[in-house]
């Protein structure tokens, strides 16, 4: 009797299952600038976040209920915001974050309330670092390891001497940190550095004249946003290209701006986590996908919303429906994406992930991008994340 | 590091293309305040609407059409500002006067992000102007040359127009004692609405030359006020004198400030915007003695 009874239940429960799990819903809150200075990358980020939940998610039986927050650029707005988030809201997880400022506001706050945030931009070493939590994971990239790689390759290609050049503020240095340390290490020589005013300087010819005047083999920079598009332009009005190539970080002709910079970018050789011409099937899929939806070739930003979006289907697709379970699924998540194959590194929460080296060129329809090497995934340094095991009830 | 006599005339040039960037910029904004008592916060905004017009306008027919069509384009927005705002606000005190145009450089950036979008703009170097020249013993942007070439000829033609006309005369006495220019038989209303949408059109060719150089970018207003505040409160309130003597200064600062004293590149200007506060606050050539 006592048999058949359980048996019952467990026919009961069974049966049940598929109706609670359609039933299921998570709130996952999405925390970017929607004005303000990063107002574009907010957007991108956005659309490749709505991209992967549309391509991913359908199938899932969850149904995903986004509450969409402005940080602007203001770290105190964006700690308003997340607080809202969390206690009001009551979000199950949290996605986005432009701004490193932000990130390091909001950082405590989520550490200590216990919600797993999944980071699609803030590249500032710290997170990952000194300031790792096991609540925050990171998809998109951390400034050293874009530029670690590019150091290495740089010395590869049998240049010697290279002039450095980044605006004055925290992903600056840590931009051209990473990318010194392993390009002297690899046996070249810094020949000199400058940091520019950041958001501050109109006229890049004083730096340029001053790099040229060096006599090094090769210039290597840091900009991003409006400061790219300026400094991309400026030096090909100089026409210091020929005896001064210029290598940087992606970010500086990056798909957002290369329409902007036009031919001026031409030649530009560059290294980051992604660019819209990587050849894998999953890429080939993604652009394809973006450009039906928004009508523009997919960033590094598009990319890395939409990867955020998977690695949260992939953790739900474990099962995970609260922040406990969300947040210890997160960490484990891995796939084959447009970038190529994506881990989450356990001592660190970072993504580990491939670096491309690519040439800017003139295309059919604008300029495009030639991939020249992809440089082997390898993962950050701990920097001082000492990762706390995750508190269980 | 040492360095050639063409590094030194490389980075003076460099200096001057700054200047005349800026000179362009301040002397419409000192002259509106030397006039008009008013402070004008929002000439930031319209330099960067004129950037945006241009490379709107560059984009179907060409930079010279742009660049004619920019400060015309912003003239009447200013005739719009003027009529809806400035006027209204002319008797209330300065500082209500900051706080609305404050408010106005809000106002239209975030009318250009809707109309134009959050994306950075690009506008190309006319066929004309792109590549280098030779010029005393250095290949020098032939664009940025232009700049410097545009912003004497305005500098010449604003002197000339000041000093040798009767208009000039005009503006000069409004500037002095504007009750009495107005006792005189001067209409002094409608010389501030032309001294306004003269200004106005400046901050649109300046945005429209700077298009081409820097990124065409919402935020380009915010960034550009500072650097003109600077040049006017060194040159001096009001004067033409002081707007190119405020705008060389600058240039000259920051440009050698970045090779000389790179650390230091950011701070330099403010030192100097400080030392002249304390040494002589009315700046270096006000127009009222």
């Amino acid at each position: 009797m006592k048999r058949a009874t359980l048996a019952t239940l467990a026919a009961a429960t069974t049966l049940a299952l598929p109706a609670a799990t359609a039933a299921d819903t998570v709130d996952i809150g999405l925390l970017l600038p929607f004005s303000g200075v990063y107002a574009s990358l907010g957007n991108e980020i956005e659309a490749g976040f709505a991209l992967g939940l549309a391509t991913y998610g359908n199938e899932l039986g969850v149904e995903i209920i986004l509450h969409r927050e402005d940080t602007e650029v203001t770290p105190a707005v964006g700690l308003a915001r997340t607080r809202k988030l969390i206690l009001q809201d009551d979000v199950d997880a949290i996605v986005g974050i432009v701004s490193s400022g932000v990130l390091g506001a909001v950082r405590d706050l989520v550490d200590g309330a216990g919600v797993p945030l999944i980071v699609a931009n803030a590249g500032n070493d710290e997170a990952t670092g000194e300031a790792c939590s096991p609540w925050i994971t990171r998809v998109s990239f951390s400034n050293g390891q874009v530029n670690r790689p590019m150091g290495r390759w740089m010395a590869e290609q049998g240049i010697e001497t290279v002039y450095t050049l980044a605006p004055d503020y925290a992903a600056g240095r840590q931009m051209i940190e990473g990318f010194a340390g392993a390009f002297t290490e690899a046996g070249g020589t810094i020949l000199g550095s400058d940091f520019t005013p950041f958001q501050q300087t109109q006229d890049f010819g004083p730096y340029i004249a001053q790099a040229q005047a060096s006599g090094a083999d090769a210039l290597f920079v840091f900009y991003a946003g409006g400061e790219a598009i300026s400094f991309v332009n400026q030096y090909a009005s100089f026409g210091a290209g020929d005896d001064l190539p210029l290598y940087g970080s992606g970010f500086l002709t990056s798909q957002l701006y290369v329409d902007a910079q036009g031919p001026s970018a031409e030649g530009v050789i560059t290294a980051l986590h992604y660019v819209p011409t990587i050849d894998n099937p999953e890429n080939a899929a993604f652009v394809a996908a973006f450009r039906d939806a928004t009508g523009r070739t997919p960033s590094e930003y598009a990319v890395q919303g939409y990867d955020a979006a998977r690695a949260l289907v992939e953790a739900l697709e474990t099962g995970a429906r609260d922040r406990e379970t969300l947040g210890a699924a997160l960490r484990q998540v891995s796939f084959d994406g447009p970038r190529g194959a994506l881990a989450i590194d356990p001592a660190t929460n970072n993504v580990v992930q491939p670096i491309y080296v690519y040439e800017t060129v003139t295309g059919e329809g604008g300029m495009t991008q030639i991939v020249l090497a992809q440089l082997p995934a390898e993962a950050d340094p701990v920097n001082g994340c000492a990762m706390p095991s995750m508190p269980t009830n | 590091m040492t360095h050639d006599l063409s590094f030194w005339t490389l980075q003076t040039l460099n200096a001057l293309q700054l200047s005349m960037l800026l000179f362009l910029l301040s002397i419409g904004l000192t002259v509106i305040f030397g006039l008009m008592h008013f402070v004008n916060l929002a000439h930031g905004a319209l330099y960067a609407l004129g950037a945006y017009i241009a490379a709107s306008v560059a984009a179907t027919a060409g930079f010279w059409v742009a660049i004619v069509v920019a400060p015309i384009g912003v003239a009447l927005v200013g005739v719009v500002l003027y009529g809806g705002l400035i006027q209204r606000m002319r008797k209330s005190g300065p500082m209500a006067q900051v706080l609305v145009t404050f408010g106005l450089i809000f106002a239209l950036l975030d009318l250009t992000r809707i109309f134009w979008g959050d994306l950075a703009l690009a506008m190309a170097t006319p066929p004309a102007l792109s590549g280098q020249v030779d010029l005393l013993g250095v290949s020098y942007p032939a664009y940025r040359l232009f700049i410097i070439a545009l912003g004497a000829a305005i500098l010449a033609a604003l002197a000339l127009a000041l000093s040798r006309t009767q208009v000039g005369a005009m503006i000069r006495a409004g500037v002095d004692n504007d009750a009495m220019a107005a006792c005189l038989g001067i209409n002094v209303e409608r010389l501030f609405f032309v001294v306004f949408c003269v200004g106005c059109a400046l901050a649109g060719l300046a945005g429209a030359v700077a298009a081409p150089l820097l990124s065409v970018t919402p935020g380009m207003g915010l960034q550009i006020l500072i650097p003109t505040l600077i040049v006017i409160v060194i040159g001096g309130l009001g004067s033409l004198k002081g707007a190119i003597a405020g705008s060389l200064i600058y240039g000259f600062v920051q440009t050698f400030g970045a090779v000389l004293a790179p650390q230091l590149a950011s701070v330099l200007i403010y030192a100097l915007l400080a030392a002249v506060l304390v040494i002589k606050p009315v700046g270096l050539f006000p127009a009222k003695g």
